[in-house]
């Protein structure tokens, strides 16, 4: 299981089309990905619930990965929140 | 043979076939089903056609807005993907055995109520979109035919009413005319129909249901009469009226290249307005000498998000391009009052025309103002732009812009990014900017009049009231006195002034408006040849 920490740097937060991105991106592995914000919880893969989680500008979000392909799912998801999100 | 009698927004004649567009709200009714699975597989195969659906609009988009406009359509491809969203209805279907545009219905209401109560504007906003594909569904599970706009023939647009965003989707060429049940005379419609040439007609007591898509009909602008399934000889009528107005349209022709003098050596400028990058082909095809109005607000319709400075400046660099160095009027942001845009999160006003708008919004949320003047400033370079401000009732807001313009072109200057100080002026479109004209004339280079909302102001006639119709008299004297004081107060500074309301296409006072000294006048460009020939027959 690997886990990292990251602060929201979009002016909206994640918005509609991020969030969209991000399920497709995440759906590519087999590991199973979280999110934890504002003491919500959701799985990456499901784009209704991340929105709804509501992650603003400047909030922690907690992304955990676990499975078979973590190593480089990790690397992926982390790289795709630093570039979009 | 049936006939409906409607207010004219624009004249002409067209006959043709009509499409239905209804609006997107609909009846859906619950009704029992037997067999679980195979309600889940029809569920199944509707997504996919609504993905398909989807994806055209987004290509579609993508051409001609762009991409970053046409991502809502990604956006919504991505919501229907959603595997809760789906697992949710089928979970329903199976449990309640109920329809599946019922369980699409109900679901798309929950999912959009989650939306709605989110203490995010955002995400607020996010329930129409989820409203929006189960819609889709709806209509694709219930075989409601959505228009498909790349192979249908040239027809008549039947509608309750129309809104930007549902114009914005559709493809010019192929609408021959519009008619609406409800709408006023100086609403969305009625503009693009003036834009495009084509007949209009607004407040026709028509039932859409007992019309179907594919009759034949008859919309007679200058009797303001829609007439569905007419017989032969009302048809052979209309066929010889369109045959007298392409003849007349033919004749005006013969005046393009020519100038707009009067017989006795004064002469005015006649400028079009435009809304959007493409209306610029129509400018041309009509001999504009320049745009008098490029209402950018259209930039920010039908999308949800702001459009960044870099679109911004693409659009009115490619509009200064192909006016090459004829003169390009651009009023800035006039959003609010009967602009409504999802995203500027404007919020419920008691009066929304005395409201928050315009230059109002530009001044107070100084960040939207600044990116859309960095755009322009920047564009500037590539041709003859001129820029406008919306709404103003003071010096003081003259001096606040100013200051402004001089901050963003400091900005410009230390990140040594090229850009021109465009021409800057005024729209007087309020009682207290006419009154004042004589001050605000030392401080701008030129007014264009925006008669529409001072008509509005100085009558106290709400424009999107259609009751208020009969008592809006657009050639009022208090109105006519108004345009003169502006015009001189403008012509004593050195400046010039112009008129960019509707007003200014009224050919019965053309004459009046030479004889005041107005120096431009800025219409729709299919009126420009019109008012040429008045002019030179004067």
């Amino acid at each position: 299981m690997k886990k990292f920490d990251y602060v929201i740097k979009d002016e909206i937060g994640i918005h509609a089309r991020p969030a969209g991105l991000l399920v497709k991106e995440a759906k590519k592995y087999e590991s199973k990905i979280t999110m934890e914000a504002n003491g919500k919880k959701a799985e990456a893969t499901k784009l209704m619930l991340i929105m709804a989680m509501g992650i603003k500008c400047g909030q922690t979000v907690t992304v955990q990965v676990e499975g078979a392909d973590e190593e480089i799912a990790y690397e992926n998801i982390k790289k795709f929140f630093e570039d979009n999100i | 043979m049936e006939r409906y009698q409607g207010k004219t927004v624009y004249k002409g004649i067209a006959v043709g076939n009509v499409v239905v567009q209804k609006s997107n709200e609909q009846q859906v009714k619950r009704t029992k089903i037997e067999n679980a699975a195979e309600e889940i597989a029809r569920v199944e195969a509707a997504v996919l056609i609504a993905q398909t659906q989807l994806q055209k609009l987004y290509d579609k988009a993508v051409k001609e807005v762009g991409e970053a406009s046409a991502a809502i359509f990604e956006v919504h491809q991505m919501m229907l993907e959603d595997s809760d969203y789906q697992d949710a209805i089928q979970n329903m279907i199976q449990t309640e055995l109920v329809n599946g545009s019922y369980a699409v219905s109900m679901i798309g209401d929950n999912f959009s109520e989650m939306f709605a109560t989110m203490d995010d504007d955002y995400m607020k906003a996010r329930a129409a979109d989820v409203k929006d594909i189960s819609n889709r569904l709806v209509r694709v599970l219930d075989g409601v035919e959505d228009i498909d706009w790349s192979t249908m023939e040239p027809s008549i647009i039947l509608a309750d009413d129309l809104s930007p965003s549902e114009t914005v989707q559709m493809d010019k060429d192929k609408i021959l005319a519009f008619v609406t049940v409800h709408g006023s005379t100086n609403s969305h419609t009625a503009i693009l129909a003036r834009m495009m040439n084509i007949p209009a007609l607004i407040g026709v007591p028509m039932d859409l249901d007992q019309i179907r898509t594919g009759d034949q009909a008859i919309v007679d602008g200058i009797e303001g009469a829609l007439i569905l399934h007419p017989t032969e000889e009302q048809l052979q009528l209309a066929q010889n009226q369109i045959q007298i107005e392409q003849e007349k349209l033919q004749l005006l022709q013969t005046l393009k290249g020519k100038e707009n003098v009067t017989s006795d050596g004064r002469s005015i400028n006649l400028y079009a307005n435009i809304g959007c990058v493409s209306d610029v082909a129509y400018v041309m095809e009509n001999d504009a000498g320049g745009i008098g109005l490029f209402r950018s607000e259209f930039l920010y319709l039908g999308r949800e998000d702001f459009p960044t400075e870099e679109e911004q400046f693409q659009s009115y660099k490619q509009v200064l391009q192909m006016m090459a160095g004829k003169k390009v009027i651009i009023r800035t942001l006039d959003i609010g009052a009967d602009k409504q845009v999802d995203y500027f999160e404007l919020g419920k006003e008691d009066n929304p025309a005395l409201g928050y708008r315009a230059i109002r919004i530009c001044l107070k949320q100084p960040d939207i103002f600044k990116t859309q003047l960095r755009a322009l400033l920047r564009a500037s370079v590539y041709g003859n732009l001129s820029v406008m401000y919306p709404m103003i009732i003071s010096a003081e807001e003259v001096k606040e812009i100013q200051k402004i313009v001089a901050e963003v072109e400091r900005e410009l200057d230390e990140e040594e990014i090229p850009y021109k100080r465009p021409e800057q002026g005024i729209m007087i479109e309020t009682p207290a900017a006419a009154l004042i004209s004589d001050e605000l004339a030392e401080m701008v280079d030129f007014f264009s009049i925006g008669t529409n909302d001072l008509t509005q102001y100085t009558l106290a006639i709400d424009r999107q009231n259609q009751r208020l119709e009969d008592f809006y008299n657009p050639h009022h004297k208090a109105v006519l006195k108004l345009i003169q004081m502006v015009v001189d107060n403008a012509h004593k500074c050195g400046i010039w002034a112009g008129i960019c309301g509707e007003l200014g296409a009224d050919q019965e006072l053309t004459e009046t408006f030479v004889n005041m000294g107005l120096d431009e006048l800025s219409v729709a460009p299919s009126m420009v040849l019109k008012l040429r020939k008045i002019i030179r027959a004067m």
